[in-house]
């Protein structure tokens, strides 16, 4: 590298570290009994200190000094990647399921609790990636359906004694028809418009659900609703309800691979790409993006029951708009329209704040730099969308 | 010259964008078979006449008659299942769908599996830089290439009448010949064609009869070796 390119990118280092602190000061230093210093220059530190070790090594590995440490790893990699490219899918599907049936036998409580969450939200991201990586609709209101689906579940419990395994079918259902009715209106709008009305119904149903006091109990929630059952066997233990929502999540993945690659899927494809050039191809778009409304819904609705039965509870703040903002990072982290890349952005997403809970009030920072900084690095997404002429393969 | 009946009629057809009309009463007729152009400055109202057939942009008032039938009121996604097909001003591929995912696309409504393999044949050999290109995003290939892909997509379709808006639109000097010289080839096949254009010159050259368009009303018809003697068109539409 070159002294003026070295001088450059040191420049831009200090730039941004100075950027960083007037940042962080207002959050850290500004506290209601007064300004405050020593807990911002603690955390600038550390940031400013790493922040110069990454960009040493990055120069001396520029500078092609690690190469002898760097060939072999560049090699390893290769060589998974041949291997995987290699492997039949059904091997690696069949592995990751394997790996998924035998997970809670291995494991403690723990670990079956953030497994859950991670299936729940491969559920609400899969569903979501119908609507926004498929028919390139940007919902910010998603987890109104998933509120749907856990309100259906513990009100017909309760209320009515129905089973989980016969709410399943009508959360969906209902989540459905929750997404027709807020698909219709938004039918004929695009981008920003679109984005800012489904949020506003995201708000809606939240608020519906908060101040219904006769049917919803509004903010206090709902208790004590009934676990799953099966032919007499309760699913009384974190590990069997992993297995419910790990069939829930499989049912899931396939559902939208099948969609993936069918002719709907493609007309979804055409209408993120093009909505008036699909028309004039005979894509009737009105009816095929309430499809998509309606089943990334149906997703969500299934989700939602099994959460409802799972926490035993539900509340109007679990389906707050950051959660809808949450679901959507997932898929956009992951890989817009790529159902490996949306599991990964659930992966990464669901199991970064666990890992970074030493870091407590700084968790979310990190969190935010986590992500801004793969984005950065990989703009697409952990595991873009690549299924170049796949299915005109099969056609020929 | 052609003396049946036209096969797409447009009766005093009015458009507006909001409160502004676009189109102003036009009446024009195309008959089976032929190349019919539509030239005029920009902002005339040429694509503004397309979209109003293909009913995107709805006709407020007026009829457009497409083989005797009244089809003011059909849906944008029937009318390519009856034969009635547009390639939109700008090409309008799917750029990140593969060259033969949007020919796909272009007989999404085709149930003939067969059928549309053949076709897929059938266009490889009228482009058949796509066959080479086939794999690759739309996104990725040439401005010609992806006009190119838009015509074929169309043809996917087996239309009867092609609505063609500014296909020469960008594309240099040999290219802009070379898709003329396929358009005659569609028109050769039996296709009815519809050619807007800028590009008066070839256009009339390429047509068999021709409308001047003028802010919303057409000025001028006639054959297309009249309008292209015409002094007033020279002047006014082929730079002299
Ligand atoms: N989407 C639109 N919204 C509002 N006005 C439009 C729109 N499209 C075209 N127009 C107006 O309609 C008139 C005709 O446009 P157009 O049909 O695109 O002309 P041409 O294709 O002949 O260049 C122009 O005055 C143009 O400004
Ligand atoms: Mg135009």
């Amino acid at each position: 590298m070159t002294i003026r390119g070295s001088k450059k990118l040191w420049t831009g280092c200090a730039v941004g570290l100075v950027w960083f602190l007037i940042l962080l000061w207002p959050m850290l230093g500004i506290k209601p009994e007064g300004f405050e210093f020593a807990a911002t220059f603690q955390v600038f530190g550390y940031v400013a200190v790493a922040a110069v070790f990454v960009l040493f090594f990055y120069q001396v590995k520029e500078a092609g000094y690690l190469d002898a440490a760097g060939k072999p790893i560049q090699s390893a990699a290769g060589l998974i990647q041949r291997a995987y490219a290699k492997t039949p899918t059904w091997v690696l599907l069949g592995a990751t399921l394997a790996v998924a049936i035998v997970f809670p036998l291995v494991t403690g409580r723990y670990a079956h609790d953030v497994a859950i969450s991670v299936l729940i939200y491969i559920c609400l991201g899969l569903g979501l990636n119908v609507v926004v990586g498929l028919a390139g609709l940007l919902d910010l209101g998603y987890i109104a359906f998933y509120g749907v689906g856990a309100y259906t579940y513990a009100l017909l419990s309760l209320n009515f004694g129905f089973s989980f395994w016969l709410c399943l079918p009508i959360a969906g259902l209902l989540a459905a028809i929750a997404g027709c009715i807020i698909g219709y209106p938004t039918l004929r709008m695009r981008g920003d418009y679109l984005a800012i009305v489904t949020l506003g119904f995201g708000e809606i149903v939240r608020l519906i659900l908060n101040n219904w006091m006769a049917l919803t109990n509004g903010p206090n929630g709902i208790l004590g609703i009934p676990r799953p059952e099966l032919f007499g066997f309760d699913f009384r233990s974190l590990a069997s309800l992993y297995y419910v929502i790990l069939a829930i999540a499989v049912v899931t993945v396939l559902s939208v691979y099948r969609l993936n690659y069918s002719r709907i899927g493609r007309a979804w494809e055409a209408i993120r790409e093009d909505e008036t050039a699909a028309e004039l191809m005979g894509v009737n778009t009105f009816l095929l993006k309430l499809l998509a409304y309606a089943m990334g819904a149906t997703f969500a609705g299934f989700a939602g029951a099994f959460f409802a039965a799972r926490m035993r509870f539900v509340g109007p703040e679990s389906f707050s708009f950051l959660e809808s903002a949450m679901v959507l990072s997932m898929v956009v982290l992951g890989g817009m329209g790529s159902i490996p890349g949306v599991i990964l952005g659930v992966l990464a997403l669901v199991a970064l704040p666990e890992v970074f809970r030493e870091f407590e009030l700084y968790r979310m920072l990190v969190f935010g730099g986590v992500m801004t900084l793969m984005m950065l690095v990989r703009p697409a997404g952990i595991w873009p969308a690549k299924r170049v002429g796949r299915r005109s393969e099969e056609m020929e | 010259m052609v003396d049946n009946q036209p096969i797409l009629e447009l009766r005093n057809v009015v458009s507006a964008y909001g409160r502004i009309k676009a189109l102003k009463g036009i009446s024009l007729k195309v008959y089976p078979g032929e190349i019919v152009t539509i030239i005029g400055a920009n902002g005339a109202g040429k694509s503004t006449t397309l979209m109003t057939i293909c009913n995107i942009v709805k006709a407020i008032e007026g009829d457009v008659f497409y083989k005797g039938e009244r089809i003011n009121g059909v849906g944008s996604d029937i009318l390519p299942t009856l034969g009635l097909c547009q390639v939109p001003e700008g090409r309008r591929i799917f750029p990140r769908l593969t060259v033969m995912e949007n020919l796909d696309m272009g007989a999404f409504f085709r149930t003939d599996s067969a059928g549309v393999k053949e076709d897929v044949e059938r266009v490889f050999e009228l482009f058949p830089k796509l066959r080479e290109r086939r794999r690759q995003l739309g996104g990725t290939l040439s401005g010609g290439e992806q006009q190119m892909l838009a015509m074929a997509r169309a043809l996917m379709s087996r239309p009867t009448v092609l609505l063609l808006d500014e296909p020469s639109m960008g594309l240099a000097p040999l290219l802009v010949q070379q898709i003329f010289d396929i358009v005659r080839m569609i028109n050769g096949q039996g296709v009815t064609v519809v050619l807007v254009e800028q590009n008066a010159n070839l256009a009339l050259q390429c047509a068999s009869r021709g409308y001047v368009l003028e802010t919303g009303s057409v000025v001028m018809e006639d054959a297309a070796d009249k309008l292209l003697a015409n002094p007033d068109i020279r002047k006014a539409y082929l730079g002299e």
